[in-house]
């Protein structure tokens, strides 16, 4: 496969739906090397209308919780790749914090990223933390030294969403994290388009992809396949592995 | 986390977007608490530009053989306690240098009070206001756009509060390096819970005095209404420390976060909240916007659990008896919120109360003529 030996990482969000498994696989097929399976919660801070109203959806389609980590073990049974849990606070408040650890690596996901659950926190649960453009640079070291595996870079001061452009503020945001630790940087929020992702594999070393990729899979998985294999593709124009 | 608790309620769950900023209103809050210029700035304010302190009025019609004592924010300037945090929070936006104010508002109250600060210091105004809201509390969206704020209609969910909060949070992850955040009640994520507290105690310190004044001794019971819980906390401050004195919260019965909720997580902390088993945020449901709301501020769940205050609920019907028997015998029309506290006061077995009348009715009087 070739995108296993790419330089560059792709990370692809979907929304956990009963469609997510063959969704993911289209995604893994495309080449992406991580898929975000987001778990949704009723009142997501961190997120634009298109992952909202995809939360909203899902939420009415009654993937819970439990529903969701049913999803996540039937993506895993597609594919080979990590799959990041990707949800609120209030959702593992509710489940248990060590019960959901648990039971969403028995599933067979790796890691996870809780959105709005600071680094200080919940240090039992291993997580892939976030850091802003506003983060100070203590809060930075501070969040690589306790992230597992890559540090999220939110690209912007914002919510989730695509955009026009990359924003100005990530390779300031980069070389900053670049000068504190040397765990992976990858890249989120905004970015939609092949040319993003192939601007934002020259600066990170992963590429994040949500709120666009939520849009396309509607479409179904041709299109979500498709579509992911144009973001590889200009990923690894840009940056030959 | 350590800072910001309230027993095991509190915190700060927030994206790491907004923790530099939380971070700088902490470290700009402490300053100005230990700054007597912010204190005399905020007290002429109080004082010459919203009419404190109020009156406490006894309502000797309303309940007949006992003594309930009403504590006037109805007769503030914008007709509610909200102005008191308005105004204390705009002194602290001015010191962090922010020219943008963004506010949620349900009943209108907090909205129409952040546009009335925002046009006394020429601070750009915007506020989130569910359609729900806006439809049956019209006045206040009229008052708030006289007073040059832009209100922009929350058109999903529930289109109440818990939406409007949602929105006015995003807002400000957008815009966080040059907004400030009024928020409108204790609720939130760390300092929040703690400034709005602060500052709505106000009422609490005044009612202390003047109780103690007018019937010489001490209530044996304070009432007021709790939707985030923001007047309630202020009039509890006053009497937390008087062991002898019953705390008591009026939630509406359809919003019951401390009554009927669960621990949870909801715009910023955790507390006692409106949700289902997965955590799912469930639909209040209330006649009046201030208390149609999930949450309630974390002091509150923890005055709860330690036994030191009493939540009960009242319904639609008992605040709507409530509202128009205070116009009756009072010659005050409450505002709905407290109307829910007045229910319940009535029925105490206490001889000496006091009820906080948080706000008055006028913007209530197309909703309550209409049932």
């Amino acid at each position: 496969m070739s995108s296993a030996t790419a330089a560059k990482s792709l990370v692809i969000y979907l929304v956990c739906e009963p469609e997510t498994p063959e969704l993911a696989e289209a995604a893994v097929e495309g080449g992406a090397d991580i898929v975000e399976l987001g778990i949704p919660f009723s009142d997501p801070l961190a997120e634009g209308p298109t992952i909202r109203l995809a939360s909203e959806r899902a939420l009415a389609r009654g993937m819970r919780t439990k529903q969701c980590l049913e999803c996540i073990a039937a993506v895993r049974e597609r594919v080979d790749v990590p799959l990041v849990p990707m949800t609120y606070a209030a959702i593992l408040e509710a489940y248990g914090y060590e019960r959901f650890v648990e039971d969403s690596r028995a599933a067979g996901a790796t890691s996870a990223i809780v959105v709005d659950l600071p680094v200080e926190e919940h240090r039992d649960v291993a997580r892939i933390q976030l850091v802003a453009p506003t983060s100070t640079d203590e809060r930075i070291s501070v969040c690589a030294e306790h992230t597992d595996g890559w540090l999220y870079l939110v690209s912007l001061t914002g919510t989730t969403g695509a955009r026009d452009e990359v924003s100005p503020a990530l390779a300031g945001l980069v070389e900053r994290a670049r000068a504190l630790t040397g765990v992976p940087l990858y890249a989120g929020f905004g970015i939609s388009t092949p040319a993003h992702a192939a601007s934002v594999a020259e600066l990170a070393d992963g590429v994040v992809v949500g709120s666009r990729a939520v849009q396309v899979a509607v479409e179904g998985p041709d299109a979500l396949r498709e579509y992911v294999a144009g973001l590889r593709a200009a990923i690894d124009a840009a940056v030959p592995a | 986390m350590s800072t910001g608790l309230y027993g095991t309620y509190g915190g700060r769950y927030v994206p790491e977007t907004l923790i530099p900023a939380l971070e700088e209103l902490d470290a700009g809050w402490r300053e100005a608490k230990a700054d007597d210029s912010f204190h005399s700035e905020l007290h002429e304010l109080l004082t010459n530009y919203a009419g404190r302190p109020t009156p406490l009025t006894l309502a000797e019609r309303f309940a007949p053989g006992k003594r309930i004592y009403l504590k006037r924010e109805d007769l503030l300037h914008t007709g509610a306690h909200k102005v008191n945090n308005a105004l204390g929070q705009i002194v602290l936006a001015r010191r962090l240098g922010k020219r943008r104010i963004v506010a949620e508002t349900g009943a209108g109250q907090h909205g129409v009070a952040t546009a009335t600060v925002c046009a006394r210091f020429g601070l750009e105004c915007v506020v989130y206001m569910g359609e729900e809201d806006m439809r049956r509390q019209r006045p206040n969206v009229e008052r708030m756009g006289l007073l040059g704020a832009e209100v922009r209609p929350v058109d999903f969910g529930t289109k109440t509060l818990k939406e409007a909060t949602s929105e006015a949070i995003r807002d400000w992850i957008t815009n966080v390096e040059t907004t400030h955040y009024l928020i409108g009640s204790c609720v939130g994520p760390a300092p929040y819970p703690e400034i709005v507290g602060e500052l709505q105690s106000v009422i609490g310190r005044e009612t202390h005095e003047q109780v103690l004044a007018a019937a010489r001794r001490l209530p044996e019971v304070v009432v007021a209404c709790v939707g985030g819980g923001s007047n309630a906390i202020g009039m509890f401050h006053g009497f937390v420390d008087d062991a002898d004195v019953r705390l008591v919260g009026v939630e509406a019965a359809g919003a019951a976060s401390l009554g009927t909720g669960r621990a949870g997580v909801l715009h910023g902390s955790r507390s006692s909240i409106l949700a289902d088993e997965d955590g799912q945020i469930a639909d209040a449901h209330s006649i009046s916007a201030g208390l149609d709301y999930p949450g309630v501020g974390p002091e509150h769940a923890f005055l709860r659990d330690s036994g030191r205050a009493e939540y009960v609920g009242a319904t639609d019907e008992e605040a709507l008896a409530a509202f128009r028997g205070l116009a009756r015998t009072e010659g005050i029309i409450p505002a709905l919120e407290p109307s829910h506290a007045l229910a319940r006061a009535k029925e105490l077995e206490a001889e000496l109360i006091v009820v906080c009348l948080s706000g008055r009715g006028d913007k209530d009087l197309a909703e309550v003529l209409s049932q």
